[in-house]
């Protein structure tokens, strides 16, 4: 594998006898942005779930700084410094915001930039939320929920799915404000959205996903309008 | 008549069943395993105290706190090489793997021990009583029901306040989830399994000074603990407490009126809470 921060290699996943990635080849560098747009049942997620060890990986190989994890179980993936912000945010009901929170710092080895005072000077509602129930929060304080108990573990990569599904524009803005300062400490992050302006307003480069392959690559000014039109609804050229 | 006296001795036996409930509604809340050999687990930690006391020479009390910590390596090695291995959305396998591990443990200490009834010798502890008021409350209850209470009272600090307890609920609310979290469920559920059988070690000490016990009693232990966590409401420890006494109370009242009606109406409070509240008096919100 070459000299990538985190790369994929015609990786395969299955549902059953269903395949849902076809050989994605995708990589990202350290401190880049990149997202991911595709339609729904594009296998954007299921991308994502094969990266986190939720679902078995096919064939194909991941690599994060050459060392080869894709036989790992998703816990020992978090170890490594990736971290996930789950689609729907899966945020646990029992627990209330603040424990939410503390819970994505359950496995973590030594300090990082990220822990609850910094996490609240991100998020200040939450810190006023702290000890409501993590699921008594709107839809869009949620996600800050679910993003600040991925940062938690203070990870190099941070995988966001659809973190702007089912929520208000005014709200999306909020969140995708958050991103810069993510990025300012260094962290990687691999955003997959629907949502293709936010996308491509937030990437350093963006791939596209259609029918479980990628079919577009490149950087958001190089990428025509019709390009990315054709390249998420599979139209084949 | 039902008189104070009998209300007080319902209370104190709600005690008993509580313990005997707590480990089953700590599984429970935890992995929503229903653990038919819980009751038989009980008996079994009641032979190795006795085992310990004769052979040691030590007290039932002290027996239990060797035995508790050999109780939760019994319960983490059957949590990680047997249970873990059926736990799933199907209910079915646990249960059945459950019953048949009560079979197994019944029919072994059957052949170690025969059916002779046995019993924890306490000493004087078991027949001292105390003033209180106008009663006459006996020792050895009222230390089942203080224990029941600081178990259940510890059970819910670890739940409430402790990074396990987090974990513990994080991985009760959602698996896959918390598993992105670095949580290891497996591991999770072997310390949940090990310390519900530190629990049932309490549980059995109590179990064996109170009365006889013998190779065939677990079953009808499962069955007052189960119809305790019930009426507490699924997965609710201090829930569970209060089954307990409702099932205590109602079988001393029941006794008061007739001694052949002790265990029927233990049985039927337990129905006639299921009717007015079917999900328990203290069901978890988000269940």
């Amino acid at each position: 594998m070459s000299g990538h921060f985190l790369e994929m290699r015609g990786l395969t996943a299955f549902y059953g006898d269903f395949e849902a990635l076809f050989g994605i080849d995708l990589h990202l560098d350290a401190g880049e942005t990149v997202a991911m747009i595709g339609a729904n049942g594009a296998g954007k997620s299921t991308l994502m779930r094969a990266l986190t060890g939720i679902v078995k990986i096919g064939s194909g190989e991941v690599a994060l700084e050459g060392e080869r994890i894709d036989h790992l179980d998703a816990p020992d993936i978090l170890l490594k410094g990736i971290a996930t912000v789950p689609e729907g945010r899966r945020l646990f009901p029992s627990l209330t915001v603040e424990e939410n929170l503390l819970i994505g710092a359950h496995a973590r080895k030594g300090d990082g930039p990220w822990n609850l005072q910094s996490l609240y000077e991100l998020f200040p509602i939450l810190h006023e939320r702290r000890r409501s129930p993590g699921t008594a929060l709107s839809g869009g304080q949620q996600q800050m929920v679910a993003i600040g108990r991925a940062l938690m573990s203070n990870p190099r990569v941070l995988l966001c799915d659809e973190i702007s599904l089912g929520l208000a524009p005014v709200v999306i803005k909020d969140i995708y404000a958050a991103v810069p300062r993510i990025k300012a400490v260094g962290t990687s992050i691999l955003v997959v959205e629907q949502d293709i302006g936010q996308a491509l307003k937030v990437a350093d480069r963006v791939y596209c996903m259609a029918e479980g392959r990628i079919t577009l690559e490149g950087r958001p000014d190089d990428l025509s309008r019709d390009a990315i039109h054709d390249a998420y609804f599979g139209v084949h050229a | 008549m039902i008189t104070l006296d009998t209300i007080m001795q319902g209370i104190l036996l709600g005690g008993l069943y509580a313990l005997f409930a707590a480990g089953l509604s700590l599984v429970f809340g935890i992995m929503r395993l229903v653990n038919l050999a819980h009751g038989d687990l009980i008996v079994l930690a009641a032979y190795l105290i006795l085992v310990i006391a004769s052979v040691l020479g030590l007290h039932p009390f002290l027996a239990v706190l060797v035995a508790a910590p050999v109780m939760f390596a019994v319960g983490w090695l059957l949590q990680t090489h047997v249970l873990n291995r059926v736990l799933g959305d199907d209910l079915l396998p646990p249960l059945l793997v459950t019953f048949g591990l009560s079979v197994v443990i019944q029919n072994a200490l059957l052949e170690g021990f025969s059916a002779n009834s046995q019993k924890l010798a306490a000493g004087t502890v078991e027949t001292q009583s105390l003033q209180i008021g106008s009663l006459m409350v006996g020792v050895m209850p009222l230390l089942t029901l203080a224990t029941a209470a600081i178990v259940i009272f510890a059970l819910n600090r670890l739940f409430y306040t402790t990074a396990l307890g987090r974990a513990f609920r994080a991985t009760s609310d959602d698996a896959v989830t918390a598993r992105l979290m670095g949580i290891r469920p497996n591991r999770i559920f072997a310390i949940a399994t090990g310390l519900a059988l530190v629990v049932a070690s309490i549980a059995a000490v109590y179990l064996g000074m109170r009365a006889n016990f013998d190779p065939s009693i677990g079953p009808a232990r499962l069955l007052y603990a189960f119809e305790a966590v019930i009426i507490g409401g699924l997965g609710s420890l201090w829930g569970t407490l209060a089954g307990g006494i409702v099932i205590g109370l109602a079988q001393t009242m029941g006794a008061a009126v007739n001694p052949e009606w002790q265990i029927l109406t233990g049985h039927i409070a337990f129905v006639l809470v299921l009717l007015i509240r079917p999900r328990g008096l203290f069901p978890r919100a988000n269940d």
